[in-house]
Order: C-alpha cells, then sequence, then structure tokens
C-alpha cells in the first residue's frame, strides 16, 4: 500500500506495458509457427518429427518443484527432439495470469492445473480438449480412482490427465500424545475416541485440536466433516449451494463447540495451528499430504499421519488432484502439440518419483507398485482415495467455495452462530452461482 | 518522481514560472511555441498511454459484461453499476462491506499518518547527537516491501502464538487479545502496522518542508516574545501548510488504496471485515474474471476518492489568497 505502492503500481503499469509490446512483436514473428508438421499426431504414444521445445507451467514452488523438475530433466534426456522447459508460479498468480498469457500468444503449451479449475479454464476457451490423449493412451476410469477421472471431465469432454492426488490427512505429535497417556501408535478413528483423546490431552494442559478459521486447515476440515455427516456443499449439477443443511449445520457446529469446550483456542491464526503442531502444543491437526515432506525436515517433531478419523456417519476427506492440461495457443503447432501428448503420458507413467514429492499418483498401476507401498507416509494416506470429496467442476466455482471458507471462517470466530453463518453464505453463493450461469450459460 | 515535483509546485513561495527568460530570446517562432509541449511530451505520452487510456477503457469495461477469454461479451449498459447500489445483487453487500472497510482504515489511520510523522519531524529537525542515525531508524520501516512487514507482523500479532501477546502477558495485560481475527483489534493492528511503516516517508516530507522555514522567522518572533507553541503555532503550521496539503493528499489516497496489510495480516478477518475496496476489486476482476463490474467499482470508487480530494484542497486553500 501506500506511497511506495503507489510507486510500485506505476512499475507494473510499466512493466505490463513492456510486456504487452513484447507480445506484439512475438505475435509477429509467431505466425509461421503453424505451417508445418505432421498432423495431430498420434495421441502421445511416440514423437517422430522434428525438434520442438515445450513450455511448461505449474505451481510447484515448494519442494516438490525440485522432485519435477529433475523429472523433466529426465524425460528431456530421453527424447532428443522434445525439450521441456518449466516456470514455476505460486498458484494464486498463476491462475490469474495464465488466461492473459495464453491468449497473447507468451503462455505454456502444457499447463499443471488442480481439478477444481479446469471446468472454468475449460469453459474459457483456455486449455484444450484430451479425449485422443485417453483413448491412445488406452487410459481409461478403471486405470485411476474414478472421482479423479470423473473430474477431468467438463461437458463430456476431457481437458485434464490426473497427475496425482492430495487429500488431507490426519498429523498426530506422538510426544503429546504419549504425554497425555494416549497410545501413539494407536491414532484415534472414530468420533467417540477422537473426543476421549481430546479429554485426556486437556487433562494434560494441552488443546489438542487447534482448530483454524481460515481455509488453511480450518476451511477444509469443515469440508471434510460436512461430507462426514453426509452433506455436501452443491447439489449435484452445482447449480444450487446445499452447505446450510442439517448435516453441514451439526458438522460445523462440531468444529465450533471444539473451541467452544476448550480443546482449541480461539483466534488461531493463519499457520498457527501447524506451527503449534510442530511445536508440540498442539496434538491433531488435518493439514494437506504436501506436509509430510516439512514434517520430515524437522527431526524435533515426532509424529504420525493417519487416514482422517470417521466422525460423522460416513468416511470422507478433502481431496484435490493435479492435472496436466494443453494450453490453446494463438496458433496451433500440432508438433507442438504431439510432443506434449508424449511428454504427458511418460510422466504419468512415471509419477512414482511424483510420489516422492508427497502426492498420491493418480494412476492405480503406480498406486500398487512396490516402490509405492515403499513410501510410508504417503502410502498411509491413499486409502482416503476410494472415499475423497473432490470439489465439483462447474465453471466460476472458485469464488463460490471462497463464500463456503468465509462463511466458515464466521463461525469460528464467533461473529455467528453456525446456522445463521451458513444461512448467509448460501443465500450468497446461490446469487454467485446465479451469475456464474449467465456468464457461461447453463 | 512526479509527487516529489508537485510538493514545489504547490509550495507558496515557490519562484514563478521562468516568464522572463523566454522574453530575453528572439521572438518565438514556431519552433519556440513547440518548445514547452516538446518538453512535457515524453510524460504526457506516458500519461496518455499508461494514464487516459486505462481509464476510458475502463469506461467502455465498465458497461460491458467483460471476461477477455470469452468470446461474449454483451454491452449490459449501467447494469454493472447498478449492481452496486441494487441489493439483490450477489456483489452488494460485499462491496458496501469493502467501501466501509476503506472508510474506517482512512479515518483511523490518516490523522495518525499526519501527526505522528509532524512530531517526528520536528524532534528529528533539532540538532542532538546521533540524529542522523535517528533519521534512518524511523525510515527504515518504510524500505520493507508489504510481503516482508506483512508476514513479519502475522506473526508478531498472532493471538496465541504472538510475540505481543506473550509480552501483555509478562506486563500483566490480556495474553489472549485476538489482535488479527476480531474487531476492533484487526483495525488498530492494521493501523498500528501502517503507522510504523509508513511514518518514516511522510516524516522526511515534513523534514524538507520544515528546512524551508526561514530562521529568521523564529527569531524574530522569539523577540516579539512568542513561546514555543507560539512559533510552532504562528511560523511552523503555516510554513508547513503547502507540505501539509500535500502530505494529507496523499496519505488519504494512500490510505484508501490499502490493500497489502489486510490481505497478508488479517486476511479480510473476521469474516470479510477487513477486505477493502480494492482487493474487492482485485478479486473481481482478476479472480473471479469479471473486469466489467470491476471497472464500474473502480471508476465510482476513484469519484468518492476525487470528492474527497476536493474537500481537502478546499478546507486547505490559502486564506490570506
Amino acid at each position: 500500500m501506500i506511497h511506495n505502492e503507489m510507486s510500485r503500481r506505476r512499475l507494473l503499469g510499466l512493466g505490463l506495458g513492456l510486456g504487452a509490446a513484447a507480445t506484439l512483436t512475438l505475435a509477429g514473428c509467431g505466425g509461421d509457427d503453424d505451417s508445418s508438421g505432421p498432423a495431430a499426431g498420434n495421441g502421445g504414444k511416440d514423437y517422430t518429427g522434428p525438434k520442438v521445445d515445450l513450455k511448461l507451467w505449474n505451481g510447484f514452488t515448494g519442494g516438490d518443484g525440485d522432485i519435477f523438475k529433475a523429472l523433466v530433466n529426465q524425460f528431456n534426456t530421453e527424447h532428443q527432439n522434445i525439450a521441456v522447459s518449466v516456470a514455476t508460479y505460486q498458484w494464486e498468480d498463476y491462475y490469474s495470469k495464465l488466461p492473459g498469457a495464453a491468449s497473447s500468444g507468451n503462455g505454456p503449451d502444457v499447463a499443471v492445473m488442480h481439478m477444481d479449475q479446469l471446468a472454468t479454464f475449460a469453459a474459457r476457451g483456455v486449455i484444450t480438449e484430451l479425449d485422443d490423449v485417453a483413448k491412445a493412451l488406452e487410459l481409461s476410469e478403471s486405470d485411476f480412482a474414478p472421482t479423479v477421472w470423473q473430474g477431468g471431465l467438463y461437458h463430456d469432454k476431457r481437458y485434464g490427465i490426473p497427475l496425482d492426488m492430495h487429500p488431507l490427512g490426519f498429523y498426530y505429535n506422538k510426544a503429546v500424545m504419549r504425554k497425555a497417556g494416549l497410545d501413539p501408535d494407536k491414532p484415534p478413528t472414530t468420533r467417540d475416541e477422537y473426543t476421549a483423546a481430546l479429554t485426556e490431552l486437556k487433562k494434560s494442559g494441552v488443546q489438542g485440536f487447534w482448530v483454524s478459521p481460515f481455509q488453511f486447515t480450518g476451511g477444509m476440515t469443515f469440508y471434510s466433516v460436512l461430507h462426514q455427516w453426509g452433506g455436501s456443499v452443491f447439489d449435484a449439477g452445482a447449480t444450487r449451494a446445499t452447505f446450510n443443511s442439517d448435516p453441514a449445520v451439526e458438522a460445523c457446529t462440531w468444529l465450533v463447540d471444539i473451541i467452544k469446550q476448550g480443546n482449541s483456542p480461539a483466534n488461531v491464526g493463519q499457520d498457527a495451528d501447524y506451527l503449534a503442531f510442530k511445536s508440540g502444543k498442539n496434538a491433531f491437526n488435518w493439514n494437506g499430504i504436501w506436509q509430510i515432506n516439512d514434517l520430515k525436515k524437522s527431526p524435533d517433531t515426532q509424529w504420525g499421519v493417519a487416514p482422517l478419523p470417521q466422525i460423522g456417519s460416513r468416511p470422507a476427506a478433502w481431496a484435490n488432484s493435479h492435472n496436466f492440461t494443453i494450453v490453446k495457443g494463438r496458433t496451433t503447432d500440432a508438433n507442438k502439440v504431439s510432443a506434449a501428448k508424449v511428454f504427458i503420458n511418460w510422466l504419468s507413467q512415471h509419477s512414482l518419483d511424483w510420489a516422492k514429492g508427497g502426492q498420491v499418483p493418480a494412476r492405480k498401476s503406480v498406486r500398487e507398485d512396490a516402490g509405492f507401498t515403499a513410501l510410508t507416509e504417503v502410502n498411509a494416506l491413499a486409502p482416503e482415495l476410494e472415499y475423497a470429496a473432490f470439489p465439483p467442476a462447474a465453471p466460476g466455482l472458485g469464488e463460490v467455495m471462497t463464500t463456503f471458507y468465509t462463511s466458515f471462517n464466521e463461525a469460528a470466530l464467533g461473529k455467528k452462530s453456525p446456522k445463521h453463518a451458513l444461512d448467509d453464505g448460501v443465500a450468497k453463493a446461490n446469487k454467485q452461482l446465479e451469475d456464474n450461469r449467465k456468464k457461461y450459460g447453463s | 518522481m512526479a509527487d516529489v515535483i508537485e510538493v514545489g509546485a504547490a509550495r507558496g513561495d515557490a519562484p514563478p514560472p521562468a516568464a522572463g527568460t523566454s522574453r530575453r530570446g528572439t521572438s518565438p517562432g514556431r519552433a519556440g511555441r513547440a518548445t514547452p509541449y516538446l518538453f512535457l511530451a515524453p510524460y504526457l505520452i506516458l500519461f496518455g498511454v499508461f494514464g487516459l487510456l486505462p481509464i476510458v477503457l475502463g469506461g467502455w469495461l465498465s458497461v460491458h459484461q467483460w471476461d477477455f477469454q470469452l468470446p461474449n461479451r454483451p454491452f449490459v449498459g449501467l447494469a454493472n453499476y447498478r449492481d452496486l447500489f441494487s441489493s439483490d445483487s450477489a456483489i452488494h453487500a460485499d462491496w458496501w462491506a469493502a467501501v466501509r472497510a476503506t472508510a474506517v482504515f482512512t479515518v483511523l489511520s490518516v490523522p495518525l499518518l499526519v501527526i505522528v510523522p509532524l512530531g517526528l519531524a520536528l524532534l528529528l529537525n533539532r540538532s542532538f547527537p546521533g540524529r542522523t542515525l535517528f533519521r534512518a531508524v524511523y525510515f527504515a520501516p518504510y524500505v520493507l516491501g508489504v510481503a516482508v512487514i506483512g508476514l513479519l507482523w502475522r506473526f508478531l500479532l498472532d493471538a496465541n502464538l504472538g510475540l505481543v501477546n506473550r509480552l501483555a502477558a509478562m506486563a500483566g495485560l490480556p495474553p489472549d487479545t485476538p489482535w488479527l481475527t476480531a474487531l476492533p483489534w484487526a483495525w488498530i493492528s492494521l493501523v498500528g502496522v501502517t503507522v510504523w511503516w509508513t511514518s518514516g516517508f511522510n516524516a522526511v516530507i515534513y523534514l524538507a518542508g520544515l528546512q524551508d522555514i526561514s530562521a529568521e522567522l523564529y527569531e524574530a518572533a522569539k523577540v516579539d516574545g512568542a513561546t514555543a507553541w507560539e512559533r510552532f503555532r504562528h511560523v511552523t503550521l503555516p510554513g508547513l501548510r503547502p507540505v501539509l496539503l500535500f502530505v494529507i493528499t496523499t496519505t488519504v489516497l494512500a490510505s484508501a488504496n490499502m490493500f497489502g496489510q489486510s490481505f497478508l495480516i488479517t486476511q479480510g478477518a473476521p469474516g470479510t471485515e477487513t477486505r477493502t475496496v480494492v482487493w474487492f476489486i482485485v478479486e473481481e476482476g482478476l479472480r473471479d474474471n469479471d473486469a466489467g463490474r470491476a471497472a464500474a467499482m473502480s471508476i465510482v470508487f476513484a469519484l468518492m476518492l476525487a470528492v474527497a480530494s476536493i474537500a481537502n484542497f478546499r478546507l486547505f486553500r490559502y486564506r490570506e489568497d
């Protein structure tokens, strides 16, 4: 903000201007890009055309980024006529940058994207259909977890090839459990066990389950228990918001009561739940599978990870998935497209190495590989995929999910009662869905 | 920077434009008449391309439902503006909540950002050992980027783990003040951090203004028996008036444009109570891809700020003129 923000903005303006100028120049010489080359290719089996450069964008800013780059390097050495270069951005910047870059011709050829973004980007014409890839590679639903495979579809056409799945897991601090007289090798798995463990922890002076009011991680925790209670965020076609149903209110109340009963402090800040977990002030944290690698770096923390305990009437866990997509450029270079398909297929088959980055591979064959079962922690969360609750696919749903998380924020901070907060959220979400229908067509 | 030049231009005692010099030359030919415009041209071009053109395009966007990726960008007339004022639209409540948040922050932060730096500047204008060090110390936070100060204060102010509450507990104050997640604490935190962060900048401007006030005026006042307060009231303040006008105007605009602090420190919590207008515009335009609505909001917001600035200028008009 303030003054240096003003000059920064001016600078940014200049940067955008230069970017636009560069775009024009590039567009000028990019015209002859699509002149030659064989047609569409054979869907990714192999590529025999002239040498092509592929640009790939992703948002892997953590340790997973290095693993991804190592995989890309291996691919490049194995494929003499394809050279893939990787650019990494923060996911949030990434999603706002990609459409503009693609339509100006500066975009990547291949983009990694979360499953819940596919519909938005497909509807906005940023990414291209991949049905022929799936067909040529003989990929089918049986090779993947069904929810993940279905998630790549928009209007019955495939836009994403799933790479991995990353569910929410149940992290427990063994040292804190031991101190409270709990068996650190038997983390609670049911609501009764969970409540009993929290009571024991409280007796030993520990607030055992810090409930964050923010999307990371409280919002995702609420999303999980809401599904455990049999609720849903939207109806089947994602046309109406349903997160104020009785099960949803009960799930929300359960979490808010954790705070009210003193099993969590009030006003937990962003990341405070996780930092408290690492430093032994918090026993239980429901957090993403991606934290496994981070926890491995802190030798002082004695921790374990297990599937989420079943608090409601059925098991469920928040999850999302990274997908490969091919970006629609200003011009279509058939060579690039077929090379991109080869790359996607190759990486999908090598996703065991990717699992070391802390993700569950999407491909069943890789999950059943002995190499994957050897990855103890990541493998511990693989059973969750049977009942993982992926965000639904509809264009423009991101902003509606923000409304969902904001409702939980208001309830968790005690600004509104759970029912009141969720009712208000649903009223707003339905207006947003209505706007989306107008914008993207029904 | 243009802002700094404006200080000089707004100053009452600035020398008149150098009209005399051009008269000294031969009769101004066509080239002579073009000279001022040629000198103005570089900035004018930049202003035209990066200032004026975006405003015009913004106006045009604001009457469309505009997503640059979608082939269908229908003309919607004033519907985007109507959405801001009719209570049954999806963004009405959020928009006015953002306006309210911005107004609260501006009203709370501007007086402090005007007065605290003035006090600092008065102190730093005296001669005492270590003066240069202190000048640097007070300016130092301003050098840091918003991401740095944002993360820093988010951890310091954390209700359960932060240093601030730990110190408060040691001082016998409540140890669990929710600095970032409840009102009015969130506003106190945001305003406090902003004052800490940016006071140095205003102080430097004041300092420059103070050094321009002639020492003879103070001497004369002293001879006439004026007390320290009277010298401040009748010499310093009038001497600083053009600088004050500049500081107040830019501070009001900067505070109204607040984005980074609430985005990083409170993340809008509780709920969306601390989400400001600029943040909401960014979200609407870049995340939700509704550039039309975002443009309409920008224009309405710019009009609001224009009104505030005009009021400000009127208030500080030279009474002696």
